[in-house]
Formats: C-alpha cells, structure tokens, sequence
C-alpha cells in the first residue's frame, strides 16, 4: 500500500518537473529541473528493483549531466560579456 | 499553429503506444510478467549451455558464468561482446567532443570564482574517499549493485570536484589518453586470449576458473573485464570534463 | 501507474523536441524523452513481489522470484551512451555560441 502511494506521489512529481523543464523561461532553471528529475527517476528504477540501473542514473544523470549543461552555461555566459 | 500541431502530433503517439500494449497478448500488463517464458529464466538459471541445477550462494562451483550479481553476467560475459561495441560508442563520442572543443594550447577557463585554502585542501582530502568509493564499486561489479560503469564515472566525479576546487588544476591529460587506450586494447587482447587458449573457444569466452559464486576472487575474468571497462570509462568521461572547462589559449 | 508516467514523459519529450526553439532546450528534451525511455524499458520487466535479480546470503538460491535481469543489463548501457550523445550535442552547442553568439535557432543566420 505505501508503495503505491510512493509510485504514484513520484509519477506525479516527475510529470511536473518534466513539464517545467520544457517550459520554464530560463535556461539554468530548466536544467536544474532536469537535474531533479533525474533524481526522481531514481527512486522510480529503485521501486522497479534495479538497483544497477539507478546506481548508473544517481551518478551520470544527475551529476555528471547537469555539470556538462551547467559548463555549457557558464562559458556562454564568459563570451557574452 | 505549428504548436498545436506537434500537440496533435504527440497524442497520436501515445494513444498508438498505449492501445498497442492494451491489445497484444505477448505484452504484459505492469506487474504480470511471466520471467518463466523469456530468455531471462536461462540467464538467472545459468542454463544456456548446460543445466547446473539449483544454485546456492556460497556453495555452487563451476558455473557457466560465475557472477552472484545477474545483470553483471548478461552485460560483462553473455553479452560482453555487446559492452565491447558500447564501449567503442562512449570512445568515438569523446573523440567528437575533442574534436569540437580540443586544441594544443588550451588553458583554464576564468570561473570569476577563487577558492580558498580550506576549499582547496578539504576538497584533496574528499578527493580520496570518492575515488576509493568508485575504484571500490569496479571492483565489487560481480557481487554488489554497480560495476565498470558507475565506478567509472564516480572516479571522474573525483576528477571534477579538483576541477572545480581549484581553479588552476588540470589532469595530465596524455596520461588519460594512454590510460584509455590501454584499457581497451587489454579488453580486447583479453577477448582474443579466450579465442587462442581454448580449442573451439570463441572471442571473449572465459579461459579462468569460475569459482565458488559469491567469493571476491570469482567468476573468472568477469571482474578483470569490469575493472578494464571502470578505468576506459573514467578517464573518457574525466577527458570531456576537461575539454568543457578550458578554452583556447589567446 | 510508473509504466504511464514514463509513457507521458516520452510524450512530453517528443513534444518539447518538436516545439522548442532553443538549442539547450532542445538536449534538455532529449533527455526527457531518453529518461522517459528508459523507465518504460525497465517497467516491462517488473514483476509484483519480485526481488532485485542479485544473489546474496539473504537470497541465496534461484527459485526465488526475481525481477527480468535483461532490461536493466540495457538499459545500463543506454544511460552511458546517453550521456556520450549529450556531451557531443553540447560540444555542438558550445561551437554554436561561439560562431553566432546566441543560442536561439530563429536569431541565427544573419552574419
């Protein structure tokens, strides 16, 4: 019962931040989005029983992604100036 | 206009992928599925060659494929030949990404941003214990969740936490190169020793002993390959961290 | 309910491929769509009760009932090429920058 209650808290939630990140105006709080999202998605691959698969996610998907996009940003930003 | 199109667009989608499951009987509902009728039954049963019986952590020998963890025997020996080409994927992509972005002189970039000493000695000292932590998940691959992958790219988390500690440190970027290469000629030599040791052997057949199934010192070249795959994936993706945070030299 | 979630999200993903006009949020879309992929993969091999498909001595033998090994063993895989893909299509953007100093696709082209 407690993880169907989980399972559907952490669909709902990941739906919101998915649709925030597509919509939202600023480019850094969109990849933050997707950096939480990821962090969601864990949890989901954890309720699923693959604990490979979100050990993978919890490294790449929310760190070293989100730090690819943030360096993207931050050098963009340097030239802009 | 052009938005409610793509909307129409995106409904068509789902509905075709959500009826298709509705209706197909090889498909199963979330929860149903029946592991007794897939392929998977003969990897968790380690019956595609031969039929061992029942299993038991600690006790059984000499498996066909030895690792306690079953997702580490589908990637790193039934389907290693599958990790070999993903692995040659992740290697083309950094040589794009060096490519774009690489050059000769290339120096830091100016983060606006001075870390201070207790930044810059604290970081040293974390620096350890995630690289120990990465190096220790490569190595547990075929006992514990984790493996090459993840392992890998926690040591290339470690590297970026120097990065961003410090604002004038680089890895020695032609020993990441060699590092790489090294690992994965030694994959594939290790995979062409398979083919020569053992009369009608195959490429990347295990030519070790498989082991008591659950020991550390099990599953034959299982944890070597893993380990091989952990170092080839760190210092690829600590190579694209470095390559993000530097610029070409004026 | 975590199957149809991932089913929306590969939904909104296409959907933001399709409409957005802004080269970061275009990969940002793209790894919607690709998370999205991912737990429906994972989703088709989950079976109720089941344990995660690794032997410990807790579980130590395999007439357990344990989850479908196959998916994840894929998908472990497609997130390391997944973020191979997303590193190449920054680099892409990065080079973009730097030629036209902007990252919006309708505000290029003029020089």
């Amino acid at each position: 019962m407690l993880v169907n209650i989980l399972e559907i808290v952490v669909s709902v939630l990941m739906l919101v931040l998915a649709f925030f990140a597509i919509n939202s105006k600023s480019l850094i709080k969109s990849v933050m989005f997707l950096s939480s999202l990821s962090m969601l998605a864990v949890v989901g691959f954890v309720l699923m029983k693959a604990p490979d698969v979100a050990v993978t996610e919890a490294v790449i998907g929310s760190g070293l992604v989100t730090t690819l996009f943030v360096f993207t940003l931050l050098s963009a930003r340097k030239v802009g100036n | 206009m052009k938005n409610f199109l793509a909307f129409v667009a995106v409904l068509v989608l789902g509905f075709l992928i959500i009826t298709s499951l509705n209706n197909n009987e090889a498909f199963p509902n979330y929860g149903e599925a029946d592991i007794s009728e897939r392929v998977s039954q003969a990897y968790i049963d380690r019956s595609a060659t031969e039929n061992p019986g029942d299993i038991t952590f600690g006790e059984t020998t000499d498996l066909e494929s030895g690792p306690a963890n079953i997702v580490t025997a589908i990637v790193a020996d039934y389907r290693s030949f599958d990790t070999l080409g993903e692995v040659t994927v992740l290697f083309i992509s950094s040589l794009g990404v060096a490519l774009l972005l690489g050059g000769v002189n290339r120096k830091r970039i100016d983060l606006d941003f001075h870390p201070n000493f207790m930044l810059r000695v604290g970081s040293r000292a974390l620096f350890g214990i995630i690289l120990m932590t990465g190096v220790y998940v490569a190595i547990h691959g075929h006992l514990t969740p984790g493996g090459g992958f993840p392992g890998g790219a926690m040591i290339a988390s470690s590297m970026l936490l120097l990065y961003l500690a410090d604002d004038e440190f680089r890895v020695k970027i032609k020993g990441f190169k060699m590092l790489e290469s090294v690992a994965g000629s030694l994959y594939v030599l290790i995979g062409l020793t398979g083919l020569l040791l053992i009369s009608g052997g195959f490429f990347l057949e295990n030519f070790l002993d498989n082991g008591v199934i659950g020991n550390l010192f099990s599953a034959g070249i299982v944890p070597i390959v893993y380990v091989l795959i952990g170092l080839k994936v760190g210092s690829e993706i600590s190579g694209i961290i470095d390559n993000f945070l530097t610029e070409e030299a004026v | 309910m975590l199957q149809y979630a991932a089913i929306a999200m590969l939904m909104l993903g296409l959907y933001g491929l399709l409409t957005q006009r802004n080269v970061i949020k275009i990969i940002v879309s793209l790894n919607i769509f690709e998370i999205g992929l991912n737990l429906f993969i994972i989703s088709v091999g989950y079976v109720d009760d089941g344990i995660a498909p690794i032997l410990t001595s807790n579980f130590n033998n395999n007439g357990l009932i344990f989850v479908d090994p196959l998916p994840s063993a894929l998908v472990l895989t497609a997130i390391v090429i997944g973020v191979g893909t997303t590193a190449l299509a920054l680099a892409l953007a990065n080079n973009i920058y730097q030629k036209y100093g902007t990252f919006e696709i309708d505000e290029m082209g003029e020089e």
